[in-house]
């Protein structure tokens, strides 16, 4: 019994619904609809891009598509599938100007690209130009609790002053610079003396006192820290750096 | 230099005055000495005409003439090392007891509030450099909090053998903590109270460390002959443990470390007004060294136009009227000695030589005389001389002499001497005491680091200093007698200490 009853009950239902439903009237048909006229459609044009503001350098994906188009162009590529993506990198801003041409006509599109200068670069010629401001000037030494230029003070003094004659744009600060022993206070004084000397040293040889600027260290920035002798030499000193 | 013992007992009328109370000359007795072994002849001449000319001013100085006298007359003095004979010779501390302050109720803030008074009245009466106090192992258990509370034999029974007392009680509620204070003269059965004193301020652990400085210091000056506590004073310093040298300040204890600029900069040599109200330095800029002013009270930089002339700028220092700032400045060549108003204005040369001129300190006693550091004849030497830039005279014979800090008398320099210099030369940088009159000095640190930025506290009794010992830098203080040295600051680099004025 269960077995025949669960095959009649969906049965007995599906009569029931085919009978139901073919007891709906059936539409007439339309007519046919008239040919349509023999007209070519005209092409339609799209193109993006991505993105549309970058740095020069940068890559710009361009996307297009077109539709009822023989052809396809975009101005300064040339021509182009008439749809499809391409990969450009643009120095400076560009219109990307897009014409799809069919039977039908033609269709234009464009995108515009935003091109940003790039960052200045200012950092290749700066090192260089620091590079070689550190190659030529050559710091001096001092003796101890001395701030007079001593004999082989001045040679280094007079290589120095004549590269800054050949570099007349050159501005550089000159730091005096002590060893450990002592006071802040007095060696900021000593310091003082010792970048005033090797100032007043270039401007005996012609460099002007416009291009110079002084700052005494004093014992607060060390070239070396351990309590030796060698150590402290290289802190008595007048260095130069390039004033930026 | 020929250095030569005086006799233990020795007395002189001249020394008795180095500093007040005689606080100094009867702890020293055990070794003085004089620059004037070795002199040139022509200093020698100087010196002796100018005692022969204070001798006919003033009998008193007689006997300062004969010493003087006899050290020129002795042919080889011997030379010794440092010691320590012995201290407080001749002098008797006032044997003080400080009894821990009795809590009143139960406010559970209480404990903590009177562990840090306890604490702090303890160690300012340590510190203080005029007492004998018993040692918390010899207090009796009593914590009387009231004069009808208090047994007095049980605090001058041995071992406490107190001369006086002080005690009170602490309470603390809704907020406020509330301190009385006794001091009593254990001595004086009939009329014992010396001081009574009450506080109500806001409970926190400052200010119940503030309320034990207070008491301090009113139990200081009582017993002090009148001097004045450092308990409430403040130490200004240097400070690298943020990565930049800033200026900071301290409770003169070393607590309450806090910055005071946040510049960025290198910032040295701060140096606080006579008012507490700002505070003077030198910082590093773009065009070398500025003296620059901060306001405390406003909590900025204000302008100081005399401190930016472009060069080095620095080592500003305070007159102790508060008119004017004496510092160094390389405006016009080598680094010289100028001094300007305190607004800024007006600023004048003092000095005009070869080496640098620099760390300039008033006379506070006269406010007409500036002693200072000067390279003029090659290694820094200390010199002193009139406002006007006359009648230098040269303090120091020789060595590396730097840092200088004139006493409140007036009577006294400390700065720091590394007086064996030269090559090959067992020489440490100390600490010394050097009485102006007498060019006579006293070493006060041996044999422990490099010391540096000797700076007396208000008192006469104190000096504050930096000492670097394997590469690292820390305030200390001391008696000014050398003894009781302790380190403040533990925390990074620490430097050029400047001890407030009140």
């Amino acid at each position: 019994m269960n077995t025949r009853n669960r095959i009649l009950v969906p049965v007995a239902l599906l009569l029931a619904l085919v009978t139901v439903a073919g007891c709906k009237k059936k539409p007439v048909p339309p007519p046919p609809p008239p040919p349509p006229p023999i007209v070519v459609p005209a092409p339609t044009a799209q193109i993006t891009a991505t993105p549309t503001l970058i740095t020069a350098g940068d890559q710009v994906v361009l996307t297009w598509r077109t539709t009822d188009a023989s052809s396809a162009s975009i101005d300064g590529i040339g021509d182009v599938p008439t749809s499809g993506t391409k990969t450009v990198t643009p120095s400076v801003s560009t219109s990307y100007h897009l014409l799809a041409r069919g039977e039908g006509g033609s269709a234009e599109a464009s995108a515009r690209v935003t091109v940003n200068p790039p960052p200045a670069v200012v950092q290749p010629p700066t090192m260089s130009e620091e590079e070689e401001f550190r190659a030529n000037m050559q710091d001096i030494f001092f003796d101890y609790d001395a701030a007079t230029i001593r004999a082989d003070a001045q040679a280094v003094l007079a290589k120095d002053s004549s590269y800054l004659a050949s570099h007349p744009n050159v501005k550089f600060v000159i730091g005096g610079y002590c060893d450990e022993r002592g006071s802040n206070e007095y060696n900021i004084g000593l310091g003082q003396n010792r970048a005033d000397a090797a100032k007043n040293a270039f401007v005996s040889a012609g460099v002007a006192a416009s291009r110079i600027r002084v700052v005494s260290y004093g014992k607060e920035k060390p070239f070396c820290t351990e309590s030796t002798e060698g150590c402290w030499q290289q802190n008595r000193r007048a260095g130069f750096t390039l004033d930026r | 230099m020929t250095r030569c013992k005086l006799p233990t007992g020795f007395n002189n009328p001249q020394i008795d005055e180095w500093v007040g109370l005689d606080f100094i000359s009867r702890r020293v007795g055990l070794e003085t000495h004089t620059t004037a072994g070795r002199e040139a002849g022509a200093t020698r001449i100087f010196l002796l005409g100018r005692i022969a000319h204070r001798m006919k001013a003033s009998l008193r100085t007689l006997p300062l003439f004969a010493l003087v006298l006899a050290f020129f007359l002795a042919t080889e003095l011997p030379a010794q090392d440092w010691v320590h004979t012995g201290t407080n010779l001749g002098n008797d501390r006032i044997r003080i007891a400080a009894a821990d302050f009795k809590p009143v109720g139960e406010d559970p803030q209480t404990p903590a509030l009177k562990a840090a008074f306890d604490a702090t009245l303890y160690t300012d009466l340590a510190n203080a450099g005029i007492f004998d106090l018993v040692s918390k192992s010899m207090l009796p258990q009593a914590t009387p909090g009231a004069p009808p509370e208090i047994n007095m034999t049980q605090w001058t029974a041995a071992p406490a053998n107190a001369a006086m007392v002080a005690f009170g009680a602490l309470s603390s509620s809704g907020g406020r903590l509330v301190v009385y204070g006794w001091l009593f003269d254990a001595k004086n059965t009939v009329n014992p109270q010396v001081l009574a004193k009450q506080y109500n301020e806001e409970a926190s652990q400052e200010m119940a460390r503030s309320v034990a400085h207070r008491f301090a210091d009113e139990i200081i000056y009582r017993l002090g002959g009148g001097i004045n506590g450092i308990a409430e004073t403040k130490i200004y310093f240097v400070s690298s443990r943020t990565g930049s040298k800033e200026i900071w300040a301290m409770d003169y204890d070393g607590q309450n470390q806090h910055a005071i600029t946040h510049l960025g900069a290198i910032s040295l040599s701060p140096r606080i007004s006579p008012d507490n109200s700002r505070l003077a330095f030198a910082s590093l800029g773009n065009q070398g060294w500025a003296v620059r002013m901060y306001s405390l009270e406003l909590g900025r930089t204000v302008s100081f136009p005399a401190g930016t002339a472009g060069g080095s700028n620095q080592s500003p220092a305070w007159s102790a009227d508060g008119t004017k700032i004496a510092f160094s400045s390389s405006r016009s060549g080598s680094p010289s000695i100028w001094v300007a108003d305190a607004s800024g204005a007006n600023p004048r040369k003092l000095t005009s030589f070869k080496g640098p001129d620099v760390s300039p300190t008033w006379n506070p006693r006269t406010g007409t005389e500036i002693a200072w550091v000067s390279g003029r004849t090659g290694l820094p030497q200390i010199y002193t001389m009139d406002l006007d830039g006359a009648n230098i005279q040269r303090m120091t014979d020789g060595g590396y002499a730097i840092s200088p800090s004139w006493s409140p008398n007036g009577q006294a320099l400390t700065f720091s001497w590394n007086r064996k210099y030269g090559p090959g030369a067992p020489g440490g940088q100390d600490i010394y005491y050097f009485d102006i009159a007498s060019k006579r000095w006293l070493q006060l640190t041996h044999e422990s680091g490099s010391n540096d930025f000797p700076c007396w506290a208000p008192d006469g009794r104190h000096i504050v200093f930096e000492r670097t010992i394997g590469g690292r830098t820390q305030i200390w203080s001391m008696l000014a007698d050398g003894t009781q040295q302790q380190q403040l600051t533990k925390t990074g680099n620490n430097f050029m200490p400047n001890w407030s004025w009140k």
